[in-house]
């Protein structure tokens, strides 16, 4: 900033060590400056995900067709979720692990409802960097572990859809749900 | 800006005296690409690329703008506008074909521009702004292109998206809301689409932008040469027009020839054809593959598959494939050698072509599917990336002995053709 000498500076700065010129300098580019700090929160959040975006609604899913040891794909905000009904041999080899060898130690029963352990809702958002992980449809690739596999980078899960080997840090997400009836769930 | 013995522009016609006395736009493209602008004598055909990548900007500036008048940037038309462009609008498969094929040219001959500075030492100095405002242009290379392969809306265009911005979501605590900030939901949509394509038209502009910051910063020492060695005097330097504009006219035909037959006779062979089925949220498919110009870096994203100490994988993969090439800003300080061509170089000759060796390498695995033995191949290959920048280039700086330097341009010419013709020497031109 250009600063001015004045030859009665003394005058300027009314006895002290800021000079008034000075002052007024701080204070216009300080106050400019806070004017486009508030210029840019608008041109930044615009950006951010949409009323209708986010008013995307729950999602209900109807349980009663799911046999054991099928899944099906559906969506929950825009993103895929899988329902599966696991079978009594898939429930006991994921209960075979150790949490404290894992990754991301979790039990089935802390990703799953009480007394309802059969039932696995995870989204289908590979947690490394989102892709589907094959294994919800019939006859595909379900990976090392029998549970999913995702073919971008070869993130094996298993039955209780935890991440056991590959480059994915963290189990399938379990969203949030609840049991309507005794076959029906709403996620979100 | 120039050498003294640069040759000065003098209009002869009155209009040109007054356009130059009112507006000197002739005088700068005279002194920038003309014959007011001296270049050393011994340029190779290396020396062409440079040309070759701001031709390739404007073919893709013109068949870009060219496909935006019948694009829809909105998730439920824009797979049917591109198709529609291909089979309904005149000539509207070769826009297409060229701007797809165009960014893969424009590639070629960047990353053979980017080798030619490595391999001659022009990031040195005085020359280090020119290397790091053309890294800049790289980098927004890298996000027009990506932009640009979403906006078919085809199953590698969301694929795609949804990878690349999952790498944001690696970072902790703000990788999230900054990977939906930068989509404008949970995944992909409308919102992406829609900012990916205003973004896709802008970028192009910028980079047109920076090219003239990088040749304004290349003008002021001047192009380098083969030898390394600085013009010294006007014997060692030609005027640019008429020799560069011939030598680069002769280069644009062939860039052309090459071009056109790719364009011509196998206009899919770089394409996905995953990316001729429409973008379905609910099925990946089985083999996500970027273009082909990412597949180096890709291989070093997929190449860490193991935590280390508390840092996950998925992190350090961002992580070294964002530093595999912020590391090359470094460059004119990791390698302290003073001397800058390769020629003169026996050591860092070797190590320059296993470094070329390594990259084509981890190209090839990041195209491949993420099975063994690609993922190791890629961690090895990775770490050799790395140390070639980080320990072998600054050790073959100190412990190498350069081969002796001509003492000038004109002499390392005339010598040459001295030995060519299998007679001493002419005299010097003086
Ligand atoms: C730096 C220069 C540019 C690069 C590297 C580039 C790259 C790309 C790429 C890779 C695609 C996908 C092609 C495909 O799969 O078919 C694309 C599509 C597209 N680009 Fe560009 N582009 C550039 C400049 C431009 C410009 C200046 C415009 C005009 C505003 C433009 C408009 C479009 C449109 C409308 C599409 C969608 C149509 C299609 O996919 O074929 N591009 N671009
Ligand atoms: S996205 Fe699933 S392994 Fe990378």
């Amino acid at each position: 900033m250009a600063s001015v000498e004045h030859s009665d500076g003394q005058s300027l700065s009314g006895g002290e060590g800021v000079r008034r010129r000075d002052f007024i300098n701080i204070a216009a580019v300080s106050f400019a400056g806070v004017g486009a700090v508030v210029v840019a929160l608008p041109l930044i959040d615009q950006m951010n995900p949409s009323a209708d975006v986010l008013a995307l609604a729950s999602t209900e899913v109807d349980l009663s067709a799911i046999q054991p040891g099928q899944a099906i794909k559906t969506t929950f905000r825009s993103q895929p979720l899988f329902v599966r009904q696991l079978t009594p041999a898939e429930i006991a080899e994921a209960d075979k692990v150790d949490p404290s060898t894992l990754r991301d130690p979790q039990t089935l029963e802390e990703r799953t409802v009480d007394g309802k352990k059969q039932w696995l809702i995870t989204m289908g958002v590979c947690t490394h960097l989102g892709c589907v992980p094959l294994g919800a449809g019939e006859g595909e690739n379900r990976g090392e572990f029998g549970g999913y596999f995702c073919p971008c980078h070869g993130s094996s899960y298993d039955t209780a859809a935890r991440i056991r080997k590959g480059p994915a840090p963290k189990n399938l997400e379990v969203p949030k749900f609840s049991f309507t009836s005794d076959t029906a769930i709403l996620v979100g | 800006m120039s050498f003294p013995w640069a040759e000065h522009y003098t209009p002869k016609h009155p209009l040109m005296q007054w356009v130059d006395e009112k507006l000197p736009l002739p005088r700068l493209v005279y002194n920038a690409i003309g014959a007011g602008y001296p270049v050393p004598r011994n340029l190779n055909y290396f020396w062409n690329f440079g040309v070759l990548a701001g031709v390739a900007l404007v073919i893709q500036i013109v068949t870009g703008v060219i496909m935006a008048m019948h694009y829809g940037a909105n998730d439920l038309v824009a797979f049917s506008t591109v198709e529609q462009t291909m089979r309904d609008v005149n000539a509207g498969w070769l826009m297409r074909y060229a701007h797809a094929n165009g960014a893969s040219f424009f590639f070629i001959v960047v990353y053979l521009h980017i080798f030619r500075g490595l391999y001659f030492g022009s990031y040195k100095a005085p020359r280090e702004m020119v290397w790091l405002l053309g890294l800049v242009i790289f980098l927004l290379m890298m996000a027009t292109a990506f932009m640009g392969y979403v906006l078919p809306w085809g199953q590698m265009s969301y694929w795609g998206a949804k990878v690349i911005t999952g790498l944001f979501g690696a970072i902790p605590v703000v990788g999230e809301p900054i990977q939906t900030w930068l989509l404008g939901g949970f995944a992909p949509g409308n919102a992406s689409l829609n900012r990916f394509f205003s973004l896709h038209f802008l970028l192009p502009f910028v980079i047109a932008g920076v090219i003239i910051l990088h040749i304004w910063a290349l003008h002021i020492p001047g192009s380098s040469n083969p030898t390394g060695v600085e013009v010294q005097g006007p014997q060692d330097t030609v005027p640019f027009h008429p020799y560069y504009t011939a030598k680069d006219g002769f280069g644009v035909g062939v860039f052309l020839i090459l071009f056109t037959a790719v364009l011509f006779f196998a206009p899919n062979y770089l394409g996905h054809p995953d990316n001729y089925i429409e973008a379905n949220p609910l099925s990946t498919p089985a083999h996500i593959v970027p273009e082909w110009y990412f597949w180096p870096f890709y291989a070093i994203l997929r190449a860490f598959t193991v935590d280390f100490f508390f840092v996950p994988a998925k992190l350090l993969g961002v992580l070294a494939m964002f530093a595999s090439i912020l590391l090359l800003f470094f460059l004119p300080w990791l390698d302290t050698s003073p001397v800058r061509s390769g020629h003169y170089r026996p050591m860092f000759r070797k190590f320059f072509w296993i470094l070329i060796i390594d990259v084509l390498v981890l190209g090839y695995c990041g195209g491949a599917p993420a099975e063994e033995p690609y993922v190791m191949i890629s961690q090895l290959f990775a770490g050799y990336y790395f140390a070639h920048f980080l320990i072998i280039l600054p050790l073959i700086a100190r412990f190498e002995k350069p081969l002796p330097l001509p003492g000038s341009i004109t002499e390392s010419v005339l010598a040459k053709y001295a030995k060519a013709d299998g007679e001493t020497a002419a005299v010097p031109a003086e």
